[in-house]
């Protein structure tokens, strides 16, 4: 279980503590000529670099009749480019031991590297990312295949109760906004893609003015000036906005029993959550620790796991997008112990927004967040991670200085009060996957607005 | 915490292991052997102010007996169930409260725990970790709760996840007289029967520091590492050891077949071989060789399997290759691949074969050769920035019966591996009297399926 929690966690944020202030990474920002944002951390403790380009272009921006249109064309865009076919790229980068890939998520598409910092080697790898990032051909043949693929892997995705239970999830929390759509699209849709689809999508949404670079590791500033320029100076003019609709919070609590012929019900509870820039998320975020985010110590733990031995991973997280992300609780459970089950976790939930945390309780979360943070920048990997971050959501340069003090802050009121204004048990979505089979249907249950 | 190990993880450290610059692992690496035969190796590294304690036991499911599959993944759980001293949950309340983060694994061959930390909280760690090595307190009760988190966990992993159902079932016609062919994770059966007496038999026989790793890696001082190792675990008194059982996998003399059904939309197909692993890293070349060959198939995006059978002709949706050459048992060396749309299995079976065909008869060429060691010699870099990886690779090392100090010498010899040697082991492994084929046959969700039955095997 523990793999979720760390994941989960990763997804939520970094934090500060005061008297380690020293240990952050100096990081410099500027913008290339290009336009594009760039942030540098310039260490020469490896011999070796890591370079993120990072673009407003998630499924989030996808519409319903064309879901998975960013994803393809992101996932398209090592796979040919000017003057090398998917072989030449693959080969090349493979012959100097260079990493390319990327992320993706609703808000955000980015390509990654990782190189030896040697100049040839490295060298050669930047010119093939230039490549990619810049000339991707998009080849009709490599389309059709990967579609294929594709189409294969959404259905495959179909059998499996995680992954229904995400995407119903997804659907019933966010509705019709681009968040509910399942970020690598439907059967249906991605069928229907075209080259000129994610000719028009690339063009419009991985614009250099919207671009943010990270560099981390072994060049000089000089050197790092020069591979930004290099990496963003012939990308398309872009242009479309980066803002994504706003979210719609709930109005009426949802149940879905989805049937499925696994051992185990896998349940997924939430609603829409919080936004990266709200004044709430360091409350939550600490709040968050104690329910359901804080591996064996939460309460979610505590009582599904610890006290009744009824699930092996249960948890509860914040994904804090550019809109409000999901607030989720999850957890897997033998089939016949999931009514149960799911009554306790709602009990606990309902608990902790009425009566808050305790002193207590807070202590001790923010001792683990706060003790913890050099274990969250104690290598290239996570420091490049949280500048993308900080530069793709506009948050200050201090940000990874400042947030122990942020957290430190958080006071037992807040919690309960910034819960309050985000999170109404009354009005959650349920999905449960699994669901023993005489059950198994929709249920749609009022809930009423607190 | 208590997560059953992938394949996955040995196979990526046997390979980053190896590297050109063989000097690196040796750096900064630092051993002493305490009285009571706790080995404690330190491996310094600078670079942030953090560290990570890790306790190797040799003692893994291949330790285990028949009818109490499952005992050493269930201690693992057992341990952060409390001591004398300690109360149930407090483990992981201090840890939490010093900022730390903690997880253990078990797998076929050792089980370890681990805590990364702030470095100036390694006292904590020892003290709590040296505690549980001599003082758990392993109450019916608590294990009754426990079990019941296991064997969620069993149908969390493997009897709703068909790929594993596949493997579990693979392994298990695989090997006949091996241990391995038993789950990790243990059978539904012996889970439900096993007893919290299993379990402290387990911790007696295994648990002692003569049969442990200590393995602190990160920004210390090996000195006082050692210092603080004498002081908490140096007073823990060494027991005898059971007398460890030698355990041989003999000739499979013909091919086996099995087909697995799960509910699934692709189907999978595994050829696995048996093969060799690494017992004299000096003298030994068929594993190095076997290892260079899997970088070949699928060490990279441009490797054979992926760009002929996914790009080319397009007759796989996805295909790939594995080899473990570190462990304490044999080995399989795997191919895998899910067929196109259109494709049949049998089908599919003939493309493999023929890229083996191909390996045996025109070889490997030396752009493949040297592209998989540039790989390997750059891994070995990028493998410097974990410290908790550098850990782990140490303590894999030690607890297979191997030694740190193998590590450079592993390189060398992978560095030294030639294109006949690749081509002479594909010839002597992949032939079809040391071959398992084993195929998930996808069933519809619908039409009222029933839970699939456990641990029936169907060996043609």
């Amino acid at each position: 279980m523990h793999t979720k929690l760390l994941l989960a966690c990763a997804t939520g944020m970094v934090l500060g503590f005061a008297s380690l202030a020293s240990a952050t990474p100096t990081i410099q920002h500027w913008q290339a000529p290009s336009g594009a944002q760039v942030y540098f951390v310039e260490n020469h403790n490896l011999p070796m670099l890591d370079v993120a380009v990072n673009f407003p272009a998630g499924s989030g921006f996808d519409t319903e009749e064309k879901a998975g249109l960013a994803s393809l064309t992101h996932g398209l865009l090592e796979l040919g480019a000017e003057g090398m076919s998917e072989d030449d790229i693959a080969r090349k980068l493979a012959d100097v031991g260079a990493q390319l890939g990327g992320g993706f998520d609703a808000d955000r598409a980015s390509v990654t590297l990782r190189t030896l910092s040697i100049k040839t080697e490295r060298d050669e790898a930047l010119t093939i990312m230039a490549r990619v990032l810049q000339r991707p051909l998009f080849p009709e043949s490599v389309l059709a295949r990967e579609k294929i693929r594709l189409i294969a892997n959404l259905k495959e995705a179909e059998t499996k109760p995680d992954a229904i239970a995400a995407k119903a999830f997804s659907k019933a929390v966010f509705g019709a906004h681009p968040y509910g759509l399942p970020p690598s699209g439907e059967v249906v849709t991605v069928e229907k893609l075209q080259r000129v689809d994610l000719d028009e999508f690339y063009s419009s949404h991985y614009g250099a003015q919207n671009a943010v670079v990270a560099l981390m590791g072994d060049v000089s500033r000089a050197e790092a000036e020069a591979i930004a320029q290099s990496l963003t100076s012939q990308l398309p003019p872009g242009g479309v906005s980066r803002e994504i609709a706003q979210v719609v919070k709930q109005s009426s609590a949802s149940k879905l029993l989805i049937p499925h012929p696994a051992t185990q019900s896998h349940i997924l509870i939430g609603a829409p959550g919080v936004a990266r820039n709200d004044a709430d998320y360091f409350p939550l975020y600490v709040g968050n620790y104690i329910l359901g985010g804080g591996g064996f110590v939460s309460r979610l733990m505590q009582e599904v796991r610890e006290k009744r031995g009824m699930a092996y991973s249960v948890y509860s997280y914040f994904i804090p997008m550019q809109q409000p992300g999901a607030f989720q609780i999850g957890l897997q459970t033998r089939k016949d112990q999931a009514d149960e089950a799911l009554q306790i976790v709602n009990a606990t939930l309902r608990d902790f927004i009425e009566q808050g945390v305790s002193e207590k309780e807070l202590t001790a979360a923010k001792q683990n967040i706060v003790n913890g943070f050099p274990l969250r920048i104690d290598s290239n990997k996570k420091i490049i991670d949280y500048l993308s971050m900080i530069g793709f959501y506009h948050l200050p340069l201090n940000y990874l200085d400042d947030f122990p003090t942020r957290v430190s802050k958080v006071s037992v009121a807040e919690i309960r009060a910034a819960f309050k204004r985000k999170i109404y048990p009354d009005v959650m979505a349920t999905v449960i996957v699994g669901a023993p089979e005489e059950k198994s249907k929709t249920e749609k249950t009022e809930g009423a607005l607190k | 915490m208590h997560k059953i190990l992938l394949q996955q993880l040995l196979i990526l450290s046997f390979l980053l292991s190896s590297s050109g610059q063989a000097e690196e692992m040796g750096k900064n690496v630092f051993e002493k052997i305490l009285g009571n035969g706790l080995k404690v190796i330190v491996k310094e590294d600078h670079r942030a102010p953090v560290l990570v304690q890790q306790v190797w036991y040799r003692a893994g499911s291949m330790d285990e007996s028949t009818g109490t599959t499952g005992i050493a993944h269930v201690l693992e759980h057992m341990m952060f169930k409390g001591t004398k001293s300690v109360p149930a949950g407090e483990f992981s309340k201090r840890i939490a409260a010093a900022g730390g983060r903690e997880n253990a694994f078990t797998s076929y061959d050792y089980t370890a725990y681990f805590q990364q930390l702030h470095k100036d909280k390694l006292e904590l760690a020892m003290k709590l970790e040296s505690d549980r090595m001599q003082n758990l307190v392993l109450s019916d009760a608590e294990f009754a709760k426990e079990i019941q988190v296991v064997m969620e966990e069993r149908r969390m992993r493997t009897d709703d996840e068909p790929h594993a159902l596949l493997f579990e079932k693979l392994m298990a016609v695989s090997f006949q007289e091996h241990p391995y062919q038993h789950p990790i994770i243990g059978w539904m059966n012996d889970l439900k029967t096993l007893t919290a007496t299993d379990a402290r038999n387990w911790y007696q026989r295994w648990y002692a520091p003569n049969n442990a790793v200590l393995v602190v890696a990160g920004d210390v001082k090996a000195e006082e590492v050692f210092a603080m190792a004498q002081r908490y675990y140096g007073t823990i008194p060494s027991r005898a050891l059971p007398k460890r059982k030698q355990f041989s996998e003999p000739p499979q003399l013909g091919i086996k077949r099995i087909a697995v059904k799960a509910p699934a939309e692709l189907p999978l197909l595994v050829m696995a071989y048996h093969a060799p692993t690494l017992r004299d890293p000096q003298q030994d070349t068929i594993p190095y060789a076997l290892e260079v060959l899997a970088g070949v198939l699928d060490g990279n995006q441009s490797a054979r399997l992926n760009k002929v059978l996914v790009r080319e002709q397009q007759i796989a949706s996805s295909a790939g290759a594995g080899y473990d050459g570190a462990a304490r048992g044999p080995s399989l060396f795997t191919l895998e691949a899910t067929p196109s749309e259109g494709v049949s299995v049998a089908e599919m079976e003939a493309a493999l074969r023929e890229q083996i065909a191909v390996l045996i008869r025109d070889g490997v060429s030396v752009q493949e050769l040297a592209r998989v060691k540039a790989q390997v010699t750059a891994s070995e870099v990028y493998k410097r920035d974990s410290v908790f990886y550098q850990a782990m690779q140490i303590g894999q090392m030690e607890s297979i019966g191997m030694n740190y100090r193998d590590i450079p010498v592993m390189l060398e010899k992978l560095q030294a591996v030639t294109a006949q040697q690749v081509q002479d082991v594909a010839h002597e492994i992949l032939k079809d009297d040391n071959l398992i084929v084993a195929v998930l046959d996808p069933q519809p969700l619908s039409g009222k399926s029933k839970r699939i039955n456990e641990g029936a095997t169907h060996a043609h």
